[in-house]
This record gives C-alpha cells, structure tokens and sequence, in this order.
C-alpha cells in the first residue's frame, strides 16, 4: 500500500513545462509565415502613417511641430501594450483552436505553469511585431524609439504588465464562455485606447472621463512619454502610480483566471470530447 | 438448538475473518471510485456510481451516448470536477493530490486533438516535455517504431489519415510510458483493420508493461476481446457488472452486443 502511495517518478521542473509549452508555440510559428507576417504587418503600417502625419505636423509647426517623436512613440507603445495582450491571448486560443486543451490539462501542466508559457511567449510576440517597426523608424524618418535610453525599458514593463493583466482577463470570460466570446476578446482592449491618453493628454478627456482615465496604468505611462519626450525629464511619481496599478490589475487578472479555470472545470469546458 | 446457533455464529465469525484477512492479501485497487455524481444544472450526467480498477486489469465503461462513460472519464482525468463523491488513484485522493498522480497516468481519445501544423516529432517532443521523460529522443524513436510511425515523424499531425492520427495519439498517450491508461473510445472511426491493429498493440502493451486500462466504449466486440472486467452504464448509472463471460452465462447470450441491449432495454421499460 505504501509503495503505491509514493510517486514511483519525480514530478520533473516547472521550468521544463514551461519550455515545453514555449516550445510548442515556437513551432507554430515557425511553421506558418502568415502569423509571423501577420505579427510584423500591423505595427509597421501604423509606423508608417503615423509617420508622415507627424512629418506632416512638424513641417506646420506648433505644440506638434515641436513634438516629432510624441506620435510615433505613442504608436510604437501602444503596440507593445497591444501586442502584450494580444501575445498571451494568441497563444491561449491556438489551444482551443488546435482542440488540444483536453490533452493538456490531463498532462502535469499546471495552470500557473500555462500561464507563464503564455507570458514568455507574449513577450517573444512583442519583440517579433514591434522591433523592425521601430528599426524601420530610423531610417523612414529619422525618428529612434531607442533615444528615450532606460525610461523605454521602462515603458515597455508597465505596459506589457497591464497587457498580460488584460489579456488574462479576456481568457477568463472566453473560457467561461467558449469560442463565441471569441470576437469579444479581439475588440475588448479598443475600448481602453480613448481613455489611455494614448494620442492626447488626459486634460483633454471629459472631467468625469478623467476619473477613469487616470485608474489605468496606461494614462500614467503615456503622460510620462510625452513629459520625457517634451521636457527630457522622466516623470518617477507617473511611473510609480502605474506601476503600483499594474500591481493591481495583474492581481484582478491572475483572480479571474483562476476563477475561470475552476468554473470551466466545474462546467466541462476544458473538454472537447464529445458528450 | 442452542449449540446449532452456536456454530453458525462460530461459523460467521471465521468467513468474516477470511473475508477481512482476503481483503488485507489484495492489492489497492489503482483507482477507487466511490459515489461519483456529476450534475449540469438539472440534469445529472452521473450518478452515485462507485466502481474500482485492480492493478494490471483492463476494465470497461460500456453504455451509449448520453451513458456518462466520457463524463467519468473526464471526472477520473482531473478535466471535470465532479459534484460529490470520491475518487482515489494510486491511493491518492483525486481532488487534494492530482498532480501526484498525473504523471503516472496518460490520455487517449479521438475527440481531443493534437496540434495539427506540428510535425509527430514536434508533438512528441512537446509532450516527452509536460512529463518530463528522460531521453527524449530515445524514447520518440522507440515508441514511433514500435507504432510503425517512425516514417511519418516529419510529417505535419495534420496531414496524416485518422488511422496515422490514431497512432499518433496512442504513441502521445505512451509517451511517459504510463502505469494507468484512460482510453475514450480508442477505435472510434478506424476501420476494422486499423482497429484490431491498435486493440492488438493495446493487449502487448498491458502485458508487456502490467499496466492498467479503464477505457469507455460503445464497441461491444472491442470490449468483449480486452476487458477482464466490464461495467455497464446507462443515463448515468451504473445498471450492471461483471467479467464478460459472467455477463453472458447471466444472460444466456453470445455477445455482450445481446446482453448491452437486454439491459438498456430493461431499464427503458421500468
């Protein structure tokens, strides 16, 4: 009875899950030029008219014409929250696209050990999608995403962080409701962009507007981009709000997840095998 | 009459002895299932059933749709949290210690896919790594020859024909070479030859390895030729068991076919 109850074989590392998991994805991808295509496509056509809007502006001169780079870097930082979310949220519905969700979960994978295959892979989609766009930048127009120096990296955590809170969010309500939710979970983080303070500074924005805008970790980042990118000084107390934000929302998100998870279990939605 | 009662009390108390120190000689049972009910809302997929697995047998949920032989099987992996009841494998409570024994065990079924842009390798490859097998490639190459898939290892998943695909599946759920395999409907779709090729490599497999299989059916020949044991399902309830030569001395059939269809239509008339 007792040599029964001892696992005969050790459990193995989560690190090797998660390789396996990234493994799986990096397969994929390789295997098909058109996500690839599809993960670069984007980002650089947005470089691109945003590109010669802001060239556009800066030859009329103004508060834009002394702000070359607040556009494209908006764009470029939009992208990589956009991307953050979307890398996470990609690799979990080509899950439910494969039917292979059923083989997973009966495998020792566990939830959290998913989930942070998900966010390697998030960040592997970032950098595939937005690099050439911000290399093409340079010589295009003159413009060098890079020149912000270490504030960069740091925009690119507190955005990636909310992305990955999003995007579990969204993988929660598709998991709870199925593929029809799945439309949903494509247009859900558009409804974040007005109120970002993505393109315009939060003043902009209705006094009651302003409210909701200044409880996303977005709002903080780009009003700190433009303030780096006007005034060459970072803005530590924006940064510092977004960050603690993201805390936050990674915290609402890994909650729905986990709660998804334990519905779908509950419900039989991790199945796809018949009855 | 006082000495009569005396010795058939003498006499109980020696089969309880036996009964008790029989059941002490016997191995744990590698899944124990014990009152298992799943409800969808309303409706109750399973209900109350409790069975139990002995090492090294195969045993058999046998039923038709709407039986409730994939929901347990489901209930059994870990996929479906059942409503109440038990279920314990390799003496490990199912709901408290999964991730103990989910290595130990593996998965086949037509109805749950593998990544079809990947190659049989790539899938391999992924899979030998959620259960961290040691030698990966060895052990890819072994099993891939032993399933006569060994040519088809560059191959995208799919592009191969179901009865490949069914290979395929069987050598993912082999991978880490289990001790307890869950099969739904291992055969289903296959024609006749594929079929008795995959129930032969099964049989090999059981011998070769002692290992035990719990698979769901609706194939009476296939479970008449695997299992040692079979346990009858219908709308969630388990309506009859026993070995399947036990099953038609009982009911004075020739095929568990016959027999499946005696019961369902018994408990259709109550």
């Amino acid at each position: 009875m007792a040599s029964d109850i001892v696992p005969i074989r050790p459990p193995g590392t989560s690190l090797g899950r998660i390789q396996g998991m990234v493994l799986r994805h990096v397969y994929l991808l390789r295997s098909s030029w058109p996500r690839v295509v599809e993960l670069i496509y984007w980002p650089t056509l947005e470089m691109v008219i945003w590109g010669f809007m802001s060239q556009f502006m800066r030859n009329q001169g103004g508060y834009m014409g002394q702000a070359f780079g607040v556009l494209l870097g908006a764009v470029l930082l939009w992208d990589v929250f956009f991307r953050g979310q979307l890398g996470i949220l990609v690799s979990f519905l080509e899950e439910y696209w494969a039917r292979n969700l059923g083989h997973l979960f009966v495998s020792p994978l566990r939830p959290a050990e998913w989930v942070g295959s998900l966010i390697v892979m998030s960040i592997i989609r970032v950098l595939v999608g937005t690099l050439p766009a911000a290399l093409l930048a340079i010589p295009f127009f003159g413009y060098s995403i890079f020149d912000m120096g270490l504030p960069l990296i740091l925009f690119f955590i507190l955005l990636t962080l909310l992305g990955w809170a999003i995007g579990l969010m969204i993988i929660a309500v598709v998991m709870v409701n199925g593929l029809g939710a799945e439309s949903l979970a494509w247009l859900a983080v558009f409804l974040l962009s007005p109120i970002s303070a993505v393109y315009y500074p939060v003043s902009v924005l209705p006094v009651w507007l302003q409210y909701v805008a200044w409880g996303l970790p977005t709002s903080h980042v780009f009003e700190g981009m433009r303030t780096l990118v006007l005034s060459g000084r970072v803005d530590w107390a924006e940064a510092r709000t977004a960050f603690l934000l993201d805390l936050v929302y990674i915290a609402l998100g890994a909650l729905a997840f986990l709660t998804a998870f334990r519905a779908a279990r509950r419900e039989g939605k991790l199945l796809g095998l018949g009855e | 009459m006082a000495s009569t009662r005396c010795w058939s009390h003498a006499s109980a108390l020696v089969v309880l002895w036996f009964a008790w120190h029989t059941q002490e000689m016997l191995p744990d049972p590698v899944i124990a299932v014990d009152d298992l009910t799943k409800r969808f809302g309303a409706v109750t997929a399973v209900d109350k059933v409790s069975f139990s697995v002995p090492k090294g047998a195969t045993v058999g949920l046998l039923g038709g749709n709407g039986a409730g032989k994939t929901t347990t099987l489901s209930m059994l992996l870990g996929l479906l949290t059942p409503t109440s009841g038990r279920i314990t494998i390799f003496g490990h409570d199912l709901a408290d210690h999964r991730y103990n024994v989910l290595p130990r065990m593996n998965f086949s079924s037509p109805y749950v896919d593998l990544p079809h842009r990947l190659t049989v390798r790539q899938n391999l490859e992924v899979y030998a790594r959620l259960y961290s097998v040691p030698n990966r490639a060895r052990q890819i190459a072994m099993l891939t020859q032993d399933l006569q898939i060994d040519t088809l290892l560059d191959r995208r998943y799919g592009k191969l024909s179901a009865g490949q695909k069914t290979r395929v599946s069987l050598a993912k759920s082999l991978i880490n070479d289990p001790e307890l395999l869950l099969l739904d409907e291992p055969t289903a779709s296959l024609d006749p030859d594929t079929g008795d090729w995959v129930r032969s490599y099964l049989e090999a497999y059981q011998q070769r390895c002692g290992a035990t299989i719990l698979l769901a059916s609706h194939n009476m020949g296939e479970v008449e030729r695997l299992c040692d044991e079979v346990v009858m399902m219908r709308a969630g309830r388990i309506v009859d068991r026993g070995t399947p030569s036990g099953l038609l001395d009982r009911y004075g059939h020739d095929d568990l076919e016959a027999v499946f269809l005696t019961i369902a239509r018994a408990t259709a008339e109550e």
